[in-house]
């Protein structure tokens, strides 16, 4: 099996390429404005370096935060109409009624509350008033709204309205880009909603970096298959990927925590990756990242979705720092680093050039960092101590000392010891450890069904069996197998005790594929 | 407290943590109260809290709730205007206006229903309740354990539809035929429950709830924001035990009969590994069983919370996967004396066993 992994990050394009359980070759290259150019360069550097060619690719991964960033420094965001389908009920709190100011500014195009949705038992609330819906439509046919979030209350359970509304609006404006939350699954509208409403606000950035992401592959001449990685370390086809960014929201940090344990063979360790800008803080726990509590916040918005437990900091290799070394970040030069820090002929001070004059690492021209004095050094590398050992302490939920893994491109800014911690790791590739994570991605298989006249536990019994085989079949080692997820709705309305029952299941690739 | 005071904005989340602590489960999720109350605290609106031992003898206090089963609440959201429907039904219906408002139950979102009231109306809230917690029936209050009228009541559902029980021949009557029209209207009515006489909420009521829900909270998300362990400081707040940390592997939920039903197991991590812990549920956790021995059971509070951020979990918003810790609190004393225990003790529940106590050298709230 070869898999080549790419991690397109705000700053870097990482890709590497992975033969069976090592790592054959890793390139870093700058990410570019057109993504695509990016990852040409990318493959271009990996492949070229490559003593006997690029030989048989049997899958491309590729993991970005492109919607994570979007959504989080608000850019590349279109307006949505919100459309909620669910009147009498729940008129107090309309659609964005708890996101941010700020993101609500920008996404909130139109909104529509409109009589419908279902009762818990499948009755309709009332019913579905479809001339109101044609109003709403022909009122988004005029207007500059290319992309429509729709939730209905109780559509888990059967999406009916959601679906009728999407007719109405298929109808009116053809080219209108469409997210149902029944798509998106589970009980809690409110937060449906919101899921719905951002995957709405960035499905026509997706689809662009989708593209031009299959573009870069198409260029190269490679032939395989491209995946885009998930939330919870397994793949998606890009084609698919492309209509539910919302599903790879989290899966940079995700990446790079897979990609720390492959690359040390530790399963429970602290994961610090140092970026460009940021340091993520995660905890892998029996190989996987902890996840986060109930409810997760994407950019200040509540979801239901499950993501890695992260702790940010304005700590990254481009961090800017002050004239006397104490203030660091958040400001960080980002991907102009190689023209911006003082190492690579720039006028900026930033960590990176604080640590080659510490000789943490040896980068760029050392002459140019020459003149930083002593104290300003000290002070600099105490506080990034500081800020590495505060936001570990943070993540950790006992005091027993773990190995830490330091990952990223800047892993060298993490110190060699630190309180707590019991050994700091600084593997090989570990500046690529993101795009390891993504060639290393699992596979899933699920169920979501109806079984009826069974008994709950036999109904339950039977999808995981089925979603196993699904999960076998999409290429996963049987022995690895686990199941990350169980839900059951009881649909009284329909006769004969039915269940929906939905099952995940993920695998790590079998070796042999 | 002093006789009376504005509820502060910046104490509405802290009242919400501590609701859903104190909810054991139920009285469905605060989230979309507090939300409710965060808007209208932007549009210029206050609340104000009483003490009970200012009330007039004869003060007429309107007793809130909104009924049914929590997973409903989930996707028909509560709306203030709506909440205040059934209390000026019932205002009409006696022909005579309130004076102030009270929590039904001072649990899960329940606690911010008379907030959302007051805010619509202008009445001030009683600092009390009639639970100390959140329970699932209407013959499981302190005033029907101190066998108060329980009649009239009125229901009000979203569509229009109005109902007033005018009588009933006992609690368990009402809750009969109250639910009967609640689960009829999808299983989520807002209530306006019998009125109470100043003299009753003083007699009767349990006092003091919502200034201690509030505090409950504070004490929770203080420990959260200096990174201390949130769950230990509920603990340490209100007397309570921890009985289990574990991983969520199963639930079984339904929706039936105007209540949540179902279980829940947990599979034991860290020093509760090998063990398994089983919770029952009737809206609110019932009975704690572990490794089939129960160790926890109504009336004393079992919640479930996350382990790491101390967020309490509803019946409703229990998952597969999550990582939890299990703790019981102990239950206001009234709950617990003899003529208490006929009403909320677990054979009021159906669990044929005698009350035992989490606390057996007795806890003090």
């Amino acid at each position: 099996m070869r898999r080549i992994g790419i991690d397109v990050g705000g700053t870097n394009t990482d890709a590497v390429l992975i033969q069976d359980d090592a790592v054959v070759a890793g390139v870093k290259t700058p990410t570019t404005d057109d993504v695509t150019s990016g990852i040409l360069n990318a493959l271009k550097d990996l492949l070229s370096g490559l003593e006997s060619g690029p030989g048989q690719i049997d899958a491309v991964m590729i993991g970005t935060t492109h919607f994570t960033n979007a959504v989080v420094q608000r850019r590349d965001l279109k307006p949505v109409a919100a459309i909620r389908i669910g009147l009498p009920a729940s008129a107090s709190l309309p659609p964005f009624v708890d996101w941010p100011d700020d993101l609500a500014e920008i996404v909130r195009g139109r909104v529509f509350m409109i009589e419908g949705g279902h009762e818990y038992d499948g009755r309709p609330l009332v019913d579905f008033d479809s001339e109101t819906m044609r109003a709403a439509a022909q009122e988004i046919a005029v207007s500059d709204i290319t992309s429509v979030g729709i939730a209905s209350v109780f559509s888990p359970l059967t999406g009916e309205c959601e679906e009728a509304a999407a007719e109405i609006l298929r109808e009116v404006c053809p080219d209108i880009d469409i997210t149902l939350s029944h798509d998106l699954g589970r009980i809690g509208l409110l937060e449906r909603e919101n899921a719905t409403l951002l995957n709405a606000c960035i499905i026509d950035l997706a689809r662009r970096t989708t593209r031009a992401f299959t573009e870069a592959l198409h260029q190269s001449g490679i032939e395989a298959p491209l995946y885009m990685t998930q939330n919870d370390g397994t793949v998606m086809r890009a084609e698919f990927a492309e209509e539910f960014p919302i599903y790879s929201f989290a899966s940079g940090p995700t990446n790079s925590m897979r990609g720390a344990a492959f690359l040390t063979g530790l399963n429970d360790a602290v994961v610090v990756d140092v970026g460009g800008t940021t340091t993520d803080v995660g905890v892998l726990q029996a190989g996987f990242p902890r996840e986060a509590n109930n409810v997760v916040e994407i950019g200040g918005v509540r979801t239901l979705f499950r993501m890695p437990d992260l702790l940010s900091v304005g700590l990254g290799g481009g961090s800017i720092i002050g004239p006397d070394g104490t203030a660091i970040g958040p400001v960080s030069v980002g991907h102009r680093i190689t023209s911006e820090a003082l190492v690579f002929g720039g006028e900026t001070l930033t960590a990176t050039d604080v640590a080659v004059a510490s000789g943490l690492i040896d980068l760029g021209d050392s002459a140019a960092v020459g003149s930083i004095g002593q104290t300003l050094q000290k002070a600099a590398i105490t506080r990034i101590a500081e800020m590495v050992d505060e936001a570990v302490d943070r993540m950790k939920i006992d005091a027993k000392p773990v190995p830490l893994i330091a990952v990223g491109g800047g892993a060298f800014l993490v110190p060699d010891e630190l309180p707590g911690v019991s050994e700091v790791l600084q593997v090989e590739h570990r500046g690529v450890a993101n795009a390891v994570g993504a060639a290393i991605a699992q596979v899933s298989g699920e169920v979501d069904q109806v079984f009826s006249e069974m008994g709950r536990s036999a109904s339950i019994e039977a999808a995981t069996k089925l979603a196993k085989q699904r999960t076998i079949q999409a290429g996963a080692d049987p022995e690895s197998l686990s199941v990350v997820e169980v839900e059951d709705l009881p649909l009284s309305y329909v006769p004969g005790d039915a269940l929906r029952v939905r099952v995940r299941v993920v695998g790590d690739t079998a070796p042999n594929q | 407290m002093v006789d009376s005071r504005e509820i502060k904005e910046d104490e509405l989340t802290p009242l919400s943590t501590g609701a859903w602590i104190l909810g054991a489960g139920g009285g469905g999720s605060p989230y979309y109260s507090y939300l409710n109350m965060r808007e209208m605290y932007k549009a210029g609106k206050r609340v104000t809290l009483i003490d009970p031992m200012t009330l007039g003898d004869d003060d007429l206090v309107a007793v809130i709730s909104s009924m049914g089963a929590p997973l409903v609440g989930q996707e028909r959201l509560r709306d203030p205007e709506f909440a205040t429907k059934p209390v000026r039904m019932m205002e009409e219906y006696l022909g005579r206006k309130f004076d102030a408002v009270m929590a039904l139950e001072i649990g899960g979102g329940n606690a911010l229903q008379p907030l959302m009231v007051a805010a619509v109306t202008g009445l001030p809230v009683v600092d009390a309740d009639s639970m100390g917690r959140a329970f699932p029936e209407a013959q499981m209050t302190s005033f029907a354990i101190g066998d108060l009228q329980m009649y009239p009541l009125c229901l009000a559902d979203i569509r229009d539809n109005e109902t007033i029980v005018a009588r009933a021949a006992s609690w368990k009557w009402m809750e009969r035929i109250s639910r009967k029209i609640c689960t009829e209207v999808g299983s989520t009515a807002a209530t306006c429950k019998a009125p109470r006489s100043g003299k009753e909420v003083k007699d009767w009521g349990i006092l003091y709830t919502t200034t201690r829900a509030i505090e409950l909270g504070r004490a929770v998300e203080n420990a959260r924001a200096a990174h201390e362990d949130p769950v230990q400081a509920a603990l340490d707040h209100e007397g309570g035990a921890l009985l289990f940390r574990g991983k969520i592997t199963d639930i079984d939920r339904r929706a039936t009969e105007g209540f949540l039903r179902g279980s829940a197991t947990i599979d034991g991590l860290d020093n509760d590994s090998g063990s398994v812990f089983r919770l029952e549920f009737q809206n609110e956790f019932a009975i704690g069983t572990r490794d089939g021995v129960p160790v926890a059971m109504v009336p004393e509070i079992i919640c479930v919370m996350d382990t790491l951020s101390g967020e309490a979990i509803g019946t409703e918003t229990l998952r597969y996967g999550q990582r939890v810790s299990v703790i019981a609190l102990p239950a206001p004393p009234i709950l617990t004396s003899e003529r208490g225990l006929q009403n909320v003790g677990p054979r009021a529940f159906g669990y044929d066993m005698e009350f035992e106590s989490v606390f057996p050298d007795g806890a003090s709230v």
